[in-house]
């Protein structure tokens, strides 16, 4: 009952995300669908496995980075520069891993927030990445060096398979054996040991995962923006994308993507009406939230919602991961 | 006379500066360390305080002709209240939930201060200048010592030093070591340990302001000061530990002279030196430098 009503529910999202270009620009659209991308990614490590990272920027911006680089340099296809930008944030993401799993709970953030920055001073000072300007005209090309994606509407479709493939993997992470362990280590790391999973090795691989899918993200958005800047790799995108999964809650799959589209279209309209202080109103989202609902709008309304459900009392996913981040994350 | 290359003069006035920078590392690892004792909360908004302190000073000297001596006074007490406030208002609610939440509003707490300012007074840098008692240079045997820096070090110090004895020698102190260890306990032996609580987080905020005050001369007073100090702040903490005071201390001195070492010998790796031996640390002993049990925390 309740899988076939989230499917129905998938397919008409789905749907009206295709329609979506002939009403709203679809710029705006593909900067949600990327965020929304990059949350999810983010969800993964943060919501599904309990690790607070601090440093997701680095994966976001290395991503858009590399893409450009690949494309700029070597002349490689979109669907090509994807692909390698991907495996360069997933080699990223190993490293930091390893050094960030060694470590637990705030002191896990603390690392990666670290790491990230130094990453970011690597962008800062190398010369391919143009610096404080950033690295400027990008161009889209050809997919499979057929089809232009100059058009913003064969962009739009690109990067929605492309977002629509990436928040399916991670459905099915999570709903696959692996992804039952991933629960078990964030509910109880110290269980999970004792039960003989090698709870350092399923780490490493969601941080890779989460980082590779977070370069993906980066590597799209460098396609529909035609550049990549400093912005992207700085520790506020990592405070941004926190925000997002919060505001929309973490440890959901429908979660990272409603925060997300939240957060973009409020720093759009608030980019025009009140310019600089739209920090200031993200921090105090933030702290809301913190304060009055941790389980973010999907987690509590599933909250809500569920003493009417007949199959309320089963462990549904919302049920339990709603408050996940709540239970023992260090 | 040279040491690698590098004239004596050149090398020490660096190590001088290193020895500053790393007295703030001190006093801002200090801070959190005391607030994460007691609160179990990494308070990311300590470099917004740092500035804030940075800020009323420049405020109250530059604007409003205050004293500086008052004004030294005057930082740390007024972003310290400011502290006590958001405590009783927001981070008393947030301490029966994961630590990661702490962090998380005081990171928010962040953005809005730093949102503020950067508002109010763009991200350019304000003038402000050395106070004329503590301008001049004094010879030191070695080199020319600049009055003011040898002053904030000996200040950092001192606070950082009168934090530990404090903390390790007193009364009250032993009230903050309990109160860290078993606070229902504490609270059974009738010490009213939310207002301890309380009042440490003010403490340890106004830390940070009296850095950030100590700090206004030196570096320029802009929005951004205290995020790129905080995130520095956190890697010394990893290497360091946050469970020892003197470890703090010894490892943000250490690390700040370090910094001026790369700074000297290869310039480009000063901003990222930190973040490097903290990885080095990690790889070779991943409960930090200081810290106390096998299992890394």
């Amino acid at each position: 009952m309740k899988s076939t009503a989230a499917l129905v529910l998938t397919l008409l999202l789905i749907a009206v995300a295709a329609a979506a270009p002939f009403a709203i620009y679809p710029v705006l659209l593909m900067k949600i669908l990327c965020f929304a991308l990059f949350a999810s990614a983010f969800n993964l490590l943060a919501g599904f496995t309990g690790l607070m990272s601090f440093g997701h920027a680095a994966f976001l911006g290395t991503g858009a980075y590399a893409a450009g680089y690949f494309i700029k340099q070597w002349g490689v296809t979109p669907e090509i520069a994807l692909l390698l930008a991907m495996a360069c944030v997933a080699l990223l993401g190993l490293a930091m891993g390893a050094l960030a799993i060694r470590r637990h709970g705030i002191y896990f953030s603390m690392v990666t927030l670290a790491l990230s920055q130094m990453v970011f001073f690597f962008f800062l000072q190398s010369r391919f990445t143009g610096g404080e300007d950033g690295m400027q005209g990008v161009p889209r090309g050809r997919l499979f060096g057929i089809i232009s994606l100059n058009d913003d509407l064969a962009l739009y479709y690109f990067v929605l398979t492309v977002c629509v493939l990436a928040l399916l993997l991670i459905w099915r992470i999570v709903h696959s054996p692996f992804g039952r362990v991933l629960d078990s280590i964030r509910e109880n790391e110290q269980r999970a040991l004792s039960l003989g999973y090698e709870v350092g090795r399923f780490k490493l691989m969601t941080f890779t995962m989460s980082a590779a899918l977070s370069g993906l993200a980066g590597g799209a958005k460098t396609l529909v923006f035609g550049f990549a800047t400093l912005v992207d790799a700085q520790w506020h995108t990592s405070g941004e994308v926190i925000l997002m999964t919060l505001l929309g809650g973490m440890g959901t799959l429908s979660g990272p993507v409603v925060g997300s589209t939240i957060v973009v279209l409020l720093q759009n309209v608030l980019a025009d009406k009140v310019g600089s202080k739209v920090t200031i109103i993200m921090g105090l989202i933030f702290m809301v939230c913190v304060v009055t609902f941790r389980k973010g709008i999907i987690g509590e309304l599933s909250e809500v919602l569920r003493p009417m459900r007949p199959d309320g009392a089963r462990r549904g996913e919302t049920a339990s991961h709603g408050d996940a981040p709540a239970a023992e994350i260090g | 006379m040279e040491i690698f290359g590098v004239s004596v003069q050149a090398l020490s006035g660096q190590l001088l500066l290193g020895v500053v920078n790393g007295s703030f590392y001190a006093i801002l690892s200090l801070g959190l360390a005391v607030i994460f004792g007691l609160l179990n909360i990494v308070n990311f908004a300590h470099g917004a305080f740092f500035m804030l302190g940075a800020y009323v000073a420049w405020a109250g000297i530059a604007q409003l002709h205050f004293n500086y001596w008052f004004s030294l006074l005057l930082a740390p007490v007024a972003v310290g209240f400011l502290g006590i406030v958001v405590e009783a208002l927001f981070l008393r609610r947030l301490y029966k939930f994961d630590h990661i939440y702490g962090l998380l509003f005081t990171f928010g707490l962040a953005l809005v201060l730093e949102g503020f300012f950067r508002d109010q007074f763009g991200v350019s840098g304000q003038q402000y200048a050395v106070p004329v008692q503590l301008r001049g240079t004094f010879d030191a045997g070695f080199m020319r010592m600049p009055v003011y820096r040898a002053w904030v070090v000996v200040a950092a110090l001192s606070v950082c030093l009168a934090t530990w004895y404090v903390i390790e020698r007193t009364k009250l102190g032993s009230y903050l070591r309990a109160a860290t260890e078993n606070p229902a306990l504490l609270r059974s032996f009738g010490v009213n340990t939310a207002a301890l609580v309380n009042l440490t987080y003010g403490f340890g905020v106004g830390l940070a302001a009296f850095a950030g005050v100590l700090a206004a001369p030196v570096v320029q007073v802009n929005p951004l000061m205290g995020s790129n100090v905080i995130i520095i702040v956190f890697a010394v903490v990893v290497i360091g530990g946050m469970g020892s005071i003197a470890g703090s201390i010894v490892t943000g001195l250490t690390l700040g002279i370090l910094e001026a070492l790369a700074k000297v010998y290869y310039p480009e790796s000063s901003s990222t030196v930190v973040f490097a031996i903290m990885a080095l640390v990690l790889m070779v002993r991943p409960a930090g430098l200081f810290g106390r049990d096998a299992v890394a925390p």
